[in-house]
């Protein structure tokens, strides 16, 4: 209860301070009010444990039998230390993009912060729960758009009321009607595009303290990259705190104002965005 | 200020500031920050499900309404699906084995339906309650909620089925010129018991099926086991006792297990005939207990591995 307390307290409190937030950039460094923590990652590490990591795999019958007789268990279990040792301090107010070569542990690192991956050692700790959008979070494929609309805003914690009087804007906001009545469709018709689309309109309906996007902006077409590149900045001026992994370093100059830069699972760089991007563009031999 | 690991962050954002010295975990107690993705205590996980009602309701209706929705016949198939087991249990027990004890058709049928919807009821709710986090991967790694709404929102999907079912058992009764007595609502009891049992047992399956997938191939034998054990479509102490010469000890653990107990107040309740005359009060205590036992501690159970669902 305490703790819900101080939540709404700090939320008035930090729309006060994001205007102050919003001078500072502006270059105001006399600015004595502290920025407010929204996620912080202490000496992070994550390992995967991957069982069929044996050349025979797991699926056969021989290796399954092997593994029957054979006690000692983790035998065939390979580890795999997909981040090593990341700290970072997020505030209210920033967008933060995250940058590294594929497998560098940038997906890893944002399931851990949604706590859906358990960390080996080290801690995050976060404002409320902070929300990952994925491009695999796949809704429900058998149930039409309009159900899944209702559901993932149910899910949310949002409540019917909310959903009523948002519904209309979500299905506007994904364009998914623009073609003809996909609405009233299963998903499982939906292009991926359009499943995509409709994955961020949902999530993007609700007000998120933390909010982490997984190269999801990238399945959309030109057109729905621009609007939801505006919503990501509309979300924080909300006060919240928006991660956004993408490959695609102009969006990420679009909308990030800040970047941390991982590679081989550790913290290479974290700075302003410009600063980074043109270390990692020379790295990158671009 | 660029090649900063640790204190990263306040590069940033360079405003001096009294946070400037404190620890990491300091900082976050400061500003209430929580342990991402730790385990609620039992009382908050309540009041999270209790917040996610509309989506556990909404969630089992539109799974139901899904279920069918590429079948041509659509939704008559929750209906149609236990009326041909039940055909085919009257075949082979009512006439081929004569497993009925001596009970009319007008008694055996009626029995027989009671006992399949019955039964399916609990079946269903266990399979689905196996699968309920492994089939639903995607929303649980995407989004937040208590997990437990899935099983759950399972099991009261199950319960919108058997009350289709419940019209049709009706209108056999009926045929069989069983009418509507004082007993009838009796069943609303039984099935809010019944249910509070399965949801327990779906909560269960749910834990250990998010572990190991395998039950998922195992259970359909562990519940055809537990449906001959429970006497779906004959009477238990005649086939046990009577045609197999089984000890009465027996035929009493049988008859004490959860499937049997439910179905065996339910026939009470809406069957009237030379075999539906008594019921031993204390099946109403078995039916209790095992709603509180298996319930609550599938509730717990299933609470106790929170943080750990959708992971790996």
């Amino acid at each position: 209860m305490a703790v819900a307390e101080k939540a709404s307290d700090q939320e008035n409190a930090g729309k006060a301070r994001l205007e102050k937030a919003a001078d500072s950039v502006a270059g105001d460094q006399a600015d004595p009010t502290p920025p407010i923590p929204t996620v912080i990652a202490e000496d992070l590490h994550i390992v995967y444990r991957v069982s069929g990591g044996s050349p025979r795999g797991k699926g056969s019958a021989t290796a399954a039998l092997n593994r029957m007789f054979r006690r000692s268990g983790d035998e065939g279990v390979r580890k795999v230390h997909a981040v090593r040792g990341v700290s970072f301090t997020a505030y209210r107010g920033e967008a933060i993009g995250l940058i590294g070569s594929n497998g560098s542990g940038k997906s890893t690192l944002l399931k851990a912060v949604a706590g859906l991956i358990p960390p080996e050692s080290g801690k995050v700790y976060s404002d409320g729960q902070p929300s990952l959008l994925g491009v695999n979070a796949a809704l429900m494929n058998d149930l039409t758009g309009e159900r899944n609309v209702i559901l993932g805003g149910l899910a949310m914690g949002m409540t019917p009321a909310e959903i009523r009087e948002r519904y209309d804007d979500i299905v506007k906001f994904s364009g998914i009607q623009e073609k003809g009545d996909f609405i009233t469709l299963p998903m499982r018709t939906y292009s991926s595009g359009m499943a995509a689309r409709l994955r961020f309109s949902i999530a993007a309906a609700k007000k998120h303290d933390v909010l982490m996007i997984d190269e999801a902006l990238a399945t959309g077409d030109r057109r729905f990259r621009k609007r939801s590149e505006a919503r990501v900045r509309d979300m924080r001026q909300q006060a919240g705190t928006v991660f956004l992994v993408s490959h695609n370093n102009k969006s990420i100059r679009d909308t990030c104002d800040r970047v941390l830069w991982l590679e081989h699972g550790t913290l290479r760089m974290d700075g302003p965005t410009e600063e980074v991007l043109k270390e990692y563009e020379s790295f990158s031999g671009k | 200020m660029s090649e900063t690991t640790h204190e990263g962050a306040v590069a940033v954002n360079p405003p001096p500031s009294p946070d400037d010295g404190l620890s990491p975990a300091d900082l976050a107690a400061k500003y209430g920050l929580t342990v991402s993705g730790a385990r609620p205590s039992l009382p908050q996980y309540v009041r999270q499900l209790w917040e996610r009602r509309h989506f556990i309701l909404a969630f089992s209706r539109a799974k139901l309404h899904a279920q069918y929705s590429q079948a041509k016949l659509g939704q008559l198939w929750q209906v149609v699906t236990p009326l041909l087991n039940a055909t085919v249990f009257f075949f082979i027990f009512g006439l081929l084995l004569q497993g009925r004890a001596g009970m009319s058709n007008s008694e055996y049928i009626p029995f027989l339906v009671t006992g399949v919807f019955v039964w399916t009821f609990t079946q269903q709710s266990v399979m689905s309650g196996v699968r309920s986090i492994a089939n639903n991967q995607g929303l649980v790694r995407a989004l937040h909620f208590p997990r437990a709404s899935l099983p759950i929102s399972f099991s009261l999907q199950q319960l919108q089925q058997l009350m289709y079912s419940m019209i049709v058992l009706a209108v056999i009764l009926v045929g069989f010129q069983h009418y509507p007595s004082w007993s009838w609502p009796l069943i609303i009891p039984v099935l809010a018991l019944q249910l509070v049992f399965n949801t327990g047992l779906a909560l269960i399956m749910a834990r250990l099926g998010s572990k190991t997938p395998d039950l998922a191939q195992l259970m359909p034998f562990v519940l055809r086991t537990w449906m001959y054990a429970s006497g779906v479509m004959f009477p238990l102490q005649y086939l046990l006792e009577k045609r197999a010469g089984a000890p009465s000890w027996l035929v009493e653990i049988a008859a004490a297990n959860p499937a049997a107990v439910y179905m065996e107040l339910m026939r009470f309740a809406l069957i009237d005939g030379p075999r539906h005359q008594h019921l031993d009060p204390q099946v109403w205590l078995l039916a209790i207990g095992w709603a509180l036992l298996v319930g609550l501690g599938g509730f717990v159970f299933f609470w106790k591995a929170e943080e750990r669902y959708g992971r790996g």
